[in-house]
């Protein structure tokens, strides 16, 4: 116990003394979550259209009126001709290109029926889809208004209609920012408890002064808990950090308790201080221990679902982000922060997280020799 | 020059022994396009949805089945009262709700109106208003059938065309963004370190003091990054065209030249790096900080840079994986040739003549 109280003092200095690592500790967290929600930014807006009326008839001014009168959509260009808007379109001035053909006001007269072409750049997909189907909304709405002034001669057929409406739960104003900030403090606390912890010991590995505290009478388990306890209580400093600015900036409180959340993250922080030590086991420079933490923090991350959802992702990234704690805590802050959910409803993922926790440090353990 | 081919070889040794870095080094560009290409779709499909049906007719249940068939929902619960609405959403089981209210056909035979409603979890709001746009879909789609071809006046129908990538996948926008985070990864921040550790160990205080030309001593330090680079984007090419099937549509020549040049200002961002930073961990930080994430968060092929606001989409100018991406998407997915990337060419040279400039520059004075 003695020597675990000398160790973790030990730490505690190397910690204070070194700036850059202070540096990194109080900076980065404020930087990303001060930036990323900014950059993080999903929500399609501001689609900006081309038009070509080749028609320039009453309806096709109408309906262009229509669609530039929504907030969604910002008229860049009005041409004549097909060719100059698809070159607005190759230098990413214009997202789409609506289309009228000529004589479109008057098949619609004369044949009951007229189309319009939208070509749209689809190499962002999201926003292809999205802006696609709001653009052929508007259309129908636009339909709808010349049906029922058009016709007024003849009675409109009464047909049943079935309305629907949509309601958008827990987040009613679609904040964006409400979905990304939860997830980029489990980033965060992820940086501290896997990559400080294995840059720190590797580096005394690299250094040389690893060799002196093996020869010492302190314990494997004295060692390992030594440097696993000052990264614990970092990540949680990162943590209420991270919650204290998300609340300050933009205004996110927790709809759940601070208790779960807290809860699910001590454990989550010994299953990536696990994986931390599992590297500097593996890794003899820093530089090694820097890619190798790198690499699979990426992996960990990308397939963790904080920007893409996992139900879309093949069979085996299921199975990988199953096993995986960082998509566990992504999912469970975005639970406990915006829908309020407890303990109880988060069981599973507490649960996955704990017995990845004992396998990680398992590893490590019994990977971690003390001769070289 | 027979000396300055001694010490690339040097190099080549240092990348060599290292086998751990060296397979990351080669690895990760592949594994980050596999990722990307496979895993991260903004697709939706197989969402979990709920029903909650009070009226339990004809046509709720034709609805229900209906939805069940669509490949973008999966049933997974049948919720018989609303208060279990609520715990549903609440332990994530499930993205949206249908409730359909009591006595659908009744209504709707008797008053000719009825309403459906859809609960989207908005936690995630892109996923939310999909879901709700497609079930939509499916209940329109449901009552055009029943409604039969009933004589409709005045349609307009819209005929739209997907350019470039008819598919809609993800790939066609992360492979350019995976090439300039590689290059970045391995150009500047393993420069810099090496050059960095070669000073921590004090070996550079060595190679100083000898009579070799130190600037060609910097230089073969910056060759075995450039040819891995170059196998790498070779690796990231072959492995998009034949695993992902994302087509190199506009001349490869141009597409490698481009690479080619965007390595060089990395490797000169890694060398004005090197030129500053004192310790290993120091310059971690600053390509970490300086470099790649900026190469991540505004380059524009993770985040749209045009909802960003102005300060950061000011700053975006600045960052040479921004035009790299441009070039890249134009020449590779978009097809087309040098008169649309020749401005954001010319910026990436420029930006690489002035680090070149400048670290050579900072190079200089520190070895008086």
């Amino acid at each position: 116990m003695r020597a675990l109280r000398i160790l973790l003092e030990k730490e505690f200095r190397q910690i204070f003394r070194n700036p850059a690592i202070l540096r990194i500790m109080f900076m980065v967290p404020t930087i990303q979550l001060l930036i990323m929600p900014l950059a993080a930014d999903y929500e399609v807006k501001n689609v900006n259209i081309c038009v070509v009326d080749y028609d320039r008839s009453p309806a096709s001014s109408r309906l262009i009126h229509k669609i530039t009168a929504t907030d969604y959509f910002t008229l860049v260009d009005f041409t004549d001709s097909y060719d100059q808007a698809l070159t607005r379109l190759e230098d990413d001035e214009a997202d789409l290109v609506l289309q009228i053909a000529p004589g479109f006001e008057k098949n619609l007269v004369r044949e009951n029926k007229a189309t319009v072409f939208l070509a749209i750049n689809a190499i962002n997909g999201v926003k292809a889809n999205m802006g696609g189907a709001y653009l052929r909304s508007v259309i129908g709405d636009f339909n709808q208004d010349i049906r029922m002034e058009w016709r007024t001669t003849s009675p409109p057929v009464q047909q049943p209609v079935v309305s629907i409406t949509s309601a958008n739960w827990f987040n009613p104003l679609m904040n964006y920012r409400f979905f990304m900030v939860p997830g980029i403090l489990v980033i965060l606390v992820t940086m501290v408890g896997a990559f400080l912890s294995a840059l720190n010991i590797v580096k005394e590995k690299e250094v040389g002064t690893l060799e002196q505290i093996n020869v010492t009478p302190i314990r494997k388990h004295q060692f390992i808990l030594g440097k696993l306890i000052p990264f614990w209580i970092l990540g949680l400093i990162v943590l209420t950090i991270g919650l204290t600015i998300a609340r300050l900036v933009y205004g996110i409180v927790p709809t759940g308790s601070l208790m779960t959340i807290y809860v699910f993250a001590a454990v989550f922080l010994i299953a990536v201080l696990g994986m931390g030590l599992l590297v500097s086991t593996f890794a003899n420079t820093q530089q090694q221990a820097m890619l190798l933490s790198f690499f699979l923090m990426m992996i960990f991350i990308l397939l963790g679902g904080l920007f893409t959802s996992i139900d879309s992702m093949p069979t085996w990234a299921q199975v990988f982000a199953a096993i995986n704690p960082v998509s566990h805590f992504i999912e469970v802050m975005r639970m406990v922060v915006l829908k309020g959910s407890n303990l109880y409803d988060i069981r599973h993922h507490f649960f996955s997280v704990l017995a990845f926790g004992a396998v990680s440090n398992g590893l490590a353990v019994w990977n971690y020799r003390k001769r070289s | 020059m027979h000396q300055f081919l001694f010490f690339v070889r040097k190099e080549f040794y240092h990348l060599w022994r290292d086998r751990q870095t060296l397979l990351i080094l080669i690895g990760m560009p592949l594994m980050q396009i596999l990722i990307f290409g496979f895993a991260l779709t903004n697709e939706v499909k197989n969402s979990r949805i709920a029903i909650l049906d009070n009226s339990k007719d004809e046509m709720t249940q034709a609805i229900t089945q209906q939805l069940e068939a669509s490949r973008y929902f999966e049933i997974v619960e049948l919720i018989p009262s609303g208060e279990q609405l609520e715990a549903s959403f609440r332990s994530g089981k499930i993205k949206l709700a249908v409730v359909f209210p009591p006595k659908v056909q009744e209504d709707l035979a008797h008053t000719n109106t009825s309403a459906i409603q859809l609960i989207g979890d908005a936690t995630d709001p892109n996923t939310s208003n999909t879901l709700i746009n497609y079930a939509s879909a499916v209940i329109q789609d449901y009552q055009n059938g029943r409604r039969g071809e009933l004589d409709i006046p005045l349609v307009i129908q819209t005929e739209m065309r997907m350019l470039y990538n008819p598919q809609l996948k993800g790939s066609y926008n992360f492979v350019p963004g995976v090439m300039a985070m590689v290059l970045m990864l391995v150009c500047a921040m393993m420069t810099s370190i090496s050059i960095v550790k070669e000073k921590e160990l004090g070996t550079m205080e060595v190679i100083l003091v000898s009579p070799i030309i130190p600037l060609r001593v910097i230089l073969a330090k910056l060759v075995p990054y450039f040819l891995l680079s170059i196998v790498n984007i070779g690796s990231i090419l072959l492995l998009s065209v034949f695993v992902l099937d994302v087509p190199i549509q506009g001349s490869l020549v141009l597409l490698i030249l481009e690479c080619m040049l965007f390595t060089t200002t990395s490797l000169m961002l890694g060398l004005l790096i090197s030129s500053i930073a004192t310790s290993q961990q120091v310059a971690m930080l600053v390509s970490l900080m300086g470099l790649f994430l900026p190469t991540v968060l505004l380059s524009g092929f993770m985040f749209p840079i045009e909802n960003m606001p102005l300060p950061l989409r000011v700053i975006s100018n600045i960052v040479p994986a921004k035009w790299f991406y441009i070039i890249v998407k134009n020449v590779m997915i978009k097809g087309l040739g040098m008169e649309h990337v020749w401005k954001p060419t010319l910026i990436l040279a420029g930006m690489t003549l002035f680090f070149m400039a400048v670290s050579i520059k900072k190079f200089k004075t520190r070895l008086e």
